[in-house]
């Protein structure tokens, strides 16, 4: 197939390498160094997709990142991606693109019958016409919606490539590659400054590859091609290629979204796809450029209708022409650009210009190459389907109020340009505030926050010679401020053509008796109507018109559609433009894909996995784990064809009845230390501690401020000044910040140190009848009797020569002993332990098993402790000193934390005894009563007690004091459960606590 | 993401810290009688102030030193960093 739209020669790319690629599952083949879009147009593409609301054909209208259209579905080594713009889409070998919002296909779209039922489709459509009735949503209104509208399809796959971040600091980050960017870069670079050039494209040099100038005696082109070339051989500057600036944060953070491999078939091997870079720039150049403006007219979203600087971007870098009838409407000189390479091309355009009598040098070239001109011309529509056919155009009155009488000419495409609109969306971003241009109809960056400059066409100047002398200035300034070394730049020779002002001409007047639809935003399917009946309407911010119509939103951000949007709001209201102002500018500039964002923190590295050393034994035997915060615990050992449920019970009977010991390495564990050590804990927990004797351990609760329970845990007195405390797994890292809140702010007179040793210590419990039977095994030479360790005793022992510390302490309820060693020795003791416990029977027991123990025995934790409950609610009150202040006591007298019905914890046994209790089920008096029925209580932990081999739950209950012995309801509506159960004590086993004792 | 000055390590991101709330409230003295509204308003009350503010934060991955930062809330802009013993002037 030949390419019928490529000229003979011409544009940057390699023509010697031909590359073959599938669009809309046809074949068609285009160059290295073209875009998807470029290389559909050689092949005479220019339907791409249908739009958003009301599926008019769409072709393309930009030739970068400014596109509002041609968004496709990409294929690529066997990954999909929704959204990609085509005239970023680098073209590769075996590419594969569909068109999105189409449906059964491009050419036939169903949905296009919107657009003759567009009166039913106005401004504001979704809140007005999808309401009623109501059961029509879900059934008809919302399937039908999500397949007609929207743009691609996300991929529901794993994606298996790889994204990256990267933190960089420089001294000067410079955004595009244009002129002003790159003279930016040159001057700040040769100051010795710390410089990072990005620009957005695959190409350096922004305008310069498109423009006819002369730099010193290079090309434009030649000039940005030997600038670069320079900046990359210095080892202070960072040049980067498809990289994107796309955000502006607080205290001059940017981030750059590098495309690394999205140009290539497939990511080389070791290379991430995508690369997110955190820049913390001490200055910030700016130099975004423009995007230029369309004007608007009757069907001007019709195919072949585009930006005139995309036609000649087309032409000059890739040697495609977008039409061979071409028509140039303008209001400016940028027009007679495009006009003059059509003709250079061998192509006789038309140029309709909204000026009367414009006069400068641009202009007299196009009068010399023949080119048809007509002044005072508008196109009034486009006429055509699918592709521009012909155009209407009028003559127009000096006013730009009357047309003339309407002429059809015959075109292929219609080029518009209305002049420039800078991009300022990151200075907005930085906190600029923004000032209206009048010379140029448009916003312009204005008072900085933070430290960010604009350059060139970003900041409205659009000489070349300026830019340049403004750019090489700035870059000199800013970088010599910061490295003190000046190495100033000559400045080089400008040729360029000069041209004359533009007409502040942006809409063509509709004629009478048509109603044409015109489009102020291509993406959205917003046309002046819209804006005019949301209006009408009584909207009046531009915040909220935007909202209501959708003017600018999306992944253009209102590139294109923004100032005519701003233009139509102001002409309605009778306002100036700054007067409306603009909708707020929001990174990201463009779209990011997620992944980028993501970067390396997916499945196994969106965070640590912490395993305790004794983690390989537990492995080997049969362990099911459950994530404890980062930790992995042992849930239970599989034995056979044992369920979670059957293990945990054989699991927790064999503690009850022989021996069990269970991995406890995840408590955290704070060591405290300094003469002050006794008072930081008699202040931080409820309890008294000046008293407790070397040697001891004691239980203790801490509040916060509030009186609500932080944590609970032992501390241990290992000698004078020296403590040991034990935290739950989950406040580990809140417990030693709040110790250190109260050291070095609120009591820095206190000597003491703390610090986390969760790590430095593993540890095991050994818990049950027998568990001194093994102790006794394991310490030979210590008195581990009753008397020498008694409940809450601790001793230092030699665990086979390993150093080992004893603490007598129980959550299981039974008697029970806790081994910690230092880590390096946890799995050295573990094996000791199970090898000294083989004869009394010892199993390993996860952590449904200990919770089974410590709930029926109606020991608090987590699910009690949940950063909603008092003391007295998990029956702790015991604990509280009347002697002593404590953290968070003076809360405690507040009238509802005193209240004598206040909640209290108490056991749940079913009437059946057999019917297992949902945890989060509510309990109720009445379960036949009216909604909403009064909730008494929840279910915090439940279980299958072992000790009387029923069900048995924990529960917080309403006045839980006076409730022993009630009957209520449990109810669960989430798994369609009521239960009649029996409130009794929370301690179901053991209540005078004799087993930890003996 | 701020870049706030650790006077403990020097400028750092913000990620390696996390907030702690108003610098110049002060805990009551332990064992002192005061009453609900004063408690109240130490526990409780704080005004969100648009402008200049003194608060804490604690360079958790880094020192793990508790801090003073006077910060604009509207601007984020960092005035001034303080050690915890250092007195808000």
């Amino acid at each position: 197939m030949t390419q019928s739209f490529r000229l003979e020669s011409g544009g940057l790319i390699n023509r010697d390498k031909k590359i073959s690629f599938k669009f809309n599952g046809k074949n068609y083949y285009g160059y290295e160094g073209d875009t998807l879009a470029s290389a559909l147009i050689a092949n005479g593409v220019h339907l791409i997709g249908r739009s958003f609301k009301y599926h008019r054909p769409r072709g393309f209208f930009g030739a970068g990142v400014d596109e509002p259209y041609a968004i496709v579905q990409l294929y690529r080594n066997g990954e999909t991606e929704p959204n990609i713009k085509a005239t970023e889409q680098e073209l590769f070998e075996g590419l594969e693109a569909k068109s999105v919002n189409c449906w059964p296909s491009v050419n036939f779209d169903v949905g296009a019958i919107n657009n003759f039922l567009k009166i039913f489709l106005p401004a504001g459509f979704y809140y007005k016409t999808f309401m009623w009735p109501k059961s029509f949503w879900y059934k008809i209104y919302e399937p039908f919606i999500r397949r007609a509208a929207g743009l691609g399809t996300a991929s529901i796959k794993h994606d298996k490539e790889r994204y990256e971040h990267k933190y960089e600091y420089c001294d000067v980050l410079i955004t595009g590659s244009g002129p002003s960017g790159l003279a930016s870069a040159y001057s700040a670079a040769k100051n010795g400054a710390k410089v990072i050039l990005a620009e957005d494209k695959s190409r350096f040099g922004g305008t310069l590859l498109t423009s006819e100038v002369n730099i010193g005696n290079q090309s434009g082109k030649e000039w940005a091609d030997s600038i670069i070339s320079e900046l990359k051989e210095m080892p202070n500057v960072t040049v980067k290629n498809r990289s994107q600036v796309f955000g502006y944060y607080d205290h001059n953070m940017l981030v750059m979204s590098e495309r690394i491999s999205d140009h290539l078939p497939k990511t080389k091997k070791f290379h991430p796809k995508q690369r997110l870079w955190y820049i913390r720039a001490k200055e910030v150049l700016i130099s975004s450029g423009s995007i230029e403006r369309p004007i608007v007219f009757g069907n001007n979203d019709t195919p072949g209708v585009m930006l005139s600087s995309a036609a000649k971007e087309y032409m000059k870098v890739y040697g495609v022409l977008v039409g061979k009838k071409p028509l140039v409407f303008t209001n400016n000189d940028s027009g007679y650009e495009t006009a003059i390479e059509f003709k250079k091309n061998g192509i006789d355009p038309i140029i309709l210009d909204t000026r009367k009598e414009p006069q400068s040098e641009i202009i007299e070239e196009a009068k010399n190459m023949n080119i048809n001109i007509k002044n005072s011309y508008v196109v009034v529509a486009a006429q055509g389907y699918k592709k521009v056919k012909s155009a209407d155009i009028a003559k127009i009155s000096d006013n730009k109020e009357e047309l003339g009488s309407i002429e059809n000419i015959e075109c292929d495409c219609i080029c518009v340009s209305g002049f420039w609109t800078p991009t300022i969306h990151l200075a907005s971003q930085s906190g600029n505030k923004t000032k209206f241009n009048e010379d140029i109809d448009a916003f312009v960056p204005g008072i900085s926050k933070q430290n960010e400059k604009t350059l060139g066409a970003a900041n409205g100047i659009y000489t070349l010679e300026e830019t340049l002398k403004d750019s090489f200035e700035k870059g000199n300034q800013l970088s010599k401020k910061i490295t003190n070394n000046e190495n100033k730049v000559s400045f080089p020779n400008v040729v360029e053509k000069k041209s004359t002002v533009h007409d502040k001409f942006w809409c063509v007047p509709l004629p009478k008796g048509k109603n044409y639809k015109r489009f102020l935003d291509f993406q959205n399917d917003v046309a002046v109507s819209d804006i005019e009946i949301a209006l009408k309407e009584g909207y009046r911010s531009i915040e909220h018109v935007k909202r209501y119509t959708t003017l600018g939103m999306a992944t253009d951000q209102g590139k294109t559609s923004n100032l005519n949007g701003l233009q139509l709001v102001s002409k309605i209201e009778n306002k100036v433009v700054p007067a409306v102002g603009h909708t707020t500018f929001r990174p990201p500039y463009s779209p990011v894909s997620i992944g980028a964002i993501v970067g390396r923190e997916v499945g196994k590295h969106s965070k640590p996995t912490r395993k305790s050393p004794m983690h390989s034994w537990h492995e080997k035997n049969n362990a099911v784990f459950v994530d404890a915060g980062v930790w992995l615990r042992p849930r239970y050992y599989k034995r056979g064809e044992e369920n979670l449920f059957e293990a945990s019970k054989r699991e927790a009977k064999n503690v009850r009845t022989n021996v069990g010991v269970c991995d406890v390495t995840t408590l955290g564990k704070i060591d405290i230390k300094g003469p002050d050590a006794a008072e930081l804990l008699n202040r931080v927990y409820t309890n008294a501690w000046l008293k407790l004797p070397v040697g001891k351990a004691r239980y203790g609760v801490m509040l916060r401020e509030d009186g609500i329970v932080m944590d609970d845990g032992t501390t241990t007195r290992i000698s004078e000044n020296h403590y040991h405390m034990t935290t739950t797994t989950a406040q580990a890292a809140n417990v030693l910040s709040h110790l250190e809140y109260y050291l070095q702010l609120v009591w820095p007179e206190l000597n003491v140190n703390v610090v986390s040793t969760t790590e430095q210590w593993a540890g095991a419990a050994i818990a049950g009848p027998k568990s001194r039977e093994v102790l006794k095994k394991l310490f030979p030479k210590s008195d581990v009797t009753n008397e020498g360790l008694p409940f809450m005793g601790y001793m230092e022992g030699d665990l086979f020569g390993v150093k080992a510390k004893i603490f007598r302490i129980s959550f299981s309820g039974e008697l029970a002993y806790e081994v910690n060693v230092e880590s390096d020795n946890g799995y050295f003791m573990w094996e000791k332990i199970i090898e000294a416990g083989e004869e009394f029977g010892i199993q390993p027991y996860g952590t449904e098993a200990l919770s089974t123990l410590r709930i029926e025995m109606g020991h608090v934790a987590g699910s009690e402790l949940d950063g909603r409950t008092i003391p007295y609610d998990n029956s702790l009150e015991g604990l509280l000193s009347k002697k002593k202040d404590f953290i968070g006591k003076r809360s405690l007298s507040r009238k509802a934390f005193a209240a004598e019905d206040r909640q209290k914890i108490v056991g749940v046994v079913p009437l059946d005894k057999k019917t297992s209790i949902p945890e989060g089920s509510h309990l109720v008096k009445d379960s036949n009563a009216p909604l909403p029925n009064p909730k008494l209580g929840y279910i915090s932990a439940s279980c299958w007690s072992v000790e009387y081999d029923n069900p048995f739950s924990l529960a917080i209950l309403k006045d839980g004091k006076n409730m022993i012995g009630e009957k209520l309801f449990v109810m669960s509506p989430l798994k369609d459960k009521v239960i009649p159960v029996e409130i009794v004590s929370s301690h179901y086993v053991d209540p005078k606590g004799e087993r930890v004792r003996s | 993401m701020l870049h706030i000055k650790c006077p403990h390590c020097g400028m750092r991101s913000q990620n390696e810290f996390s907030y702690g709330g108003d610098a110049t409230v002060k805990r009551p003295e332990l064992g002192k009688e005061i009453s609900d509204q004063d408690w109240d308003n130490f526990v409780y009350n704080r005004k969100s102030l648009r402008g200049k503010h003194w608060e804490l934060w604690q360079h958790l991955s880094g020192c793990r030193q508790w801090i003073k930062v006077q910060r604009d809330t509207a601007t984020h802009e960092i005035f001034k960093t303080l050690k915890a013993n250092e007195e808000i002037s």
